[in-house]
């Protein structure tokens, strides 16, 4: 029995492998994108609109909402990347519905790669809103002595959303298996649509926690600037 | 449990991609699209607004013109039920004015007949005595009560008094009309100069004279010049005579009433 998406390798040269896990990826990606550029192609500003389009700006106002609800003031900067995170990882894990599909996100590699990429975001988004040393100073605060406390955080909450996002699928998709040996009938459709439900989830909770990361690093900028609009409204 | 690094990047990449894709071909034109909307229901919510308040100004206006179109016809109506009751009372008024004239019209003819009438009665009852006494007179004293008539005037005219004779001089000499002899039945030519010899008399010569008959006189004479009258008649006697019965009667009237 495979663990991981990963194991399942189509096409090997060197270190170069085109496994399971690269193409569903690409299947999802597809999917996403020829999705979104089939109804936004034709997207109507009156007030009656298609169902698709209803159900697409429903989505991205709910994104846009969350992100604002977490502290993020202009959520349209952080849309693509924390919307992106929580699709991805929807559609990834809504797709087991499907026989024989392996979602991306039950691959270790997947789910380090989007926390790497929360990793690096989190200062990227910081630097962007206060500035490099500005943001540098948010880890010697409140003392220089929390400097390593700091720097320990921001791994193990990297390390954190990795684990628990590819714990939570892949024990999913194990436990889907190995009832599926046992007892063919009935307890595995229940728990795909368990699966689904956690997949769901899991979703939201990546999206969210990366979002709050991002907030986290960029409200330091935010409250500063308020101070200095407080003091000076001019 | 492994992790292949390869694998890592690549997904990296991948999701790297997907972002700038989502981006491109979701977020912005789903965002944009919901600005645009949001954009056109804020103007046209502002438009309604300002529809809504310039409806309620021509209400205003509307509501306005109606009630000074209430009050005006309000005062026309009353103007119109005074005018009217004004009318109406000048055309009572009228129509009473004209009922009255016509009552008093109606009463000056009724009384004009009445008189005409009873001067009509008159005449001929007086005309009836006359011709009865003529008769009575003429078969018992064998009297011609025609010439007894112009006797007795010529008798007048000599005998006439001071005073009245000099009206008749004075109304003779101030107009050179003629002196007019009016009697009930025609005069023989005799009885002719006896008057004109008679006035002569008094008024001294004088050649015009007019004589002239009238059917409704009821014997005697009347002579007349210029505003001057001397008349003498049956006639003044029974008037005298009608007088006398009418107080007689009254008299008698009151006594029963009593």
């Amino acid at each position: 029995m495979n663990i991981s998406p990963d194991q399942t390798i189509f096409w090997n040269w060197s270190f170069i492998t085109i496994n399971l896990t690269l193409l569903t990826t690409w299947a999802v990606m597809l999917f996403m994108v020829v999705g979104a550029v089939l109804i936004t192609r034709k997207l109507k500003t009156t007030h009656k609109i298609s169902k698709w389009q209803c159900i697409l700006e429903m989505i991205v106002i709910g994104i846009n909402e969350q992100i604002k609800e977490v502290g993020l003031e202009k959520p349209s900067r952080y849309i693509g990347f924390i919307g992106t995170l929580f699709l991805f990882i929807a559609v990834s894990n809504f797709w087991i519905v499907l026989p024989f599909y392996e979602p991306p996100t039950g691959s270790l590699s997947t789910t380090v790669a989007l926390a790497i990429a929360v990793f690096l975001a989190v200062p990227f988004f910081g630097i962007q809103e206060s500035g490099f040393f500005a943001y540098l100073k948010t880890y010697i605060k409140p003392t220089f002595i929390m400097l390593p406390f700091n720097i320990i955080s921001e791994i193990s909450r990297t390390l954190a959303l990795a684990i628990r996002l590819f714990g939570n699928v892949m024990s999913g998709g194990m436990i889907i298996a190995i009832l599926l040996s046992i007892s063919p009938l009935f307890i595995p459709i229940v728990m795909k649509a368990l699966g689904l439900l956690t997949g769901m989830v899991q979703a939201y909770i990546f999206s969210i926690l990366a979002a709050v990361y991002i907030a986290a690093a960029v409200q330091e900028s935010i409250k500063k600037k308020k101070l200095t609009y407080k003091n000076n409204p001019k | 449990m492994q992790i292949n690094w390869f694998t890592v990047i690549a997904q990296m990449i991948n999701f790297l991609v997907l972002v700038w894709l989502m981006k491109k071909y979701l977020y912005k034109p789903i965002l944009q699209a919901v600005d645009e909307r949001e954009k056109k229901i804020a103007s046209e919510l502002k438009e309604a607004k300002t529809k809504m308040v310039e409806a309620k100004k021509e209400q205003d206006e509307f509501q306005q013109k109606n009630e000074a179109f209430d009050s005006d016809k309000k005062k026309m109506m009353a103007k119109a039920t005074a005018d009217a009751a004004n009318e109406r009372q000048d055309l009572l008024d009228a129509a009473k004015k004209e009922a009255a004239d016509v009552k008093l019209k109606l009463h000056a003819a009724s009384a004009e007949l009445q008189e005409n009438l009873s001067n009509e009665v008159v005449q001929k009852m007086q005309q009836k005595v006359f011709d009865i006494t003529k008769k009575v007179l003429s078969e018992f004293t064998s009297t011609d009560v025609e010439a007894q008539l112009v006797e007795v005037f010529i008798h007048k005219i000599k005998n006439i008094s001071d005073s009245d004779k000099k009206q008749f001089i004075d109304a003779f000499h101030s107009e050179s009309s003629p002196i007019v002899i009016k009697t009930a039945s025609k005069l023989s030519e005799k009885d002719h100069k006896s008057i004109k010899s008679a006035i002569d008399s008094v008024l001294g010569d004088h050649s015009k004279y007019e004589f002239t008959t009238d059917s409704k006189m009821i014997g005697g004479v009347d002579l007349a010049t210029n505003g001057y009258k001397l008349s003498w008649s049956f006639s003044a006697y029974l008037n005298s005579l009608e007088k006398n019965m009418t107080s007689i009667k009254n008299e008698a009237q009151q006594v029963a009433l009593i």
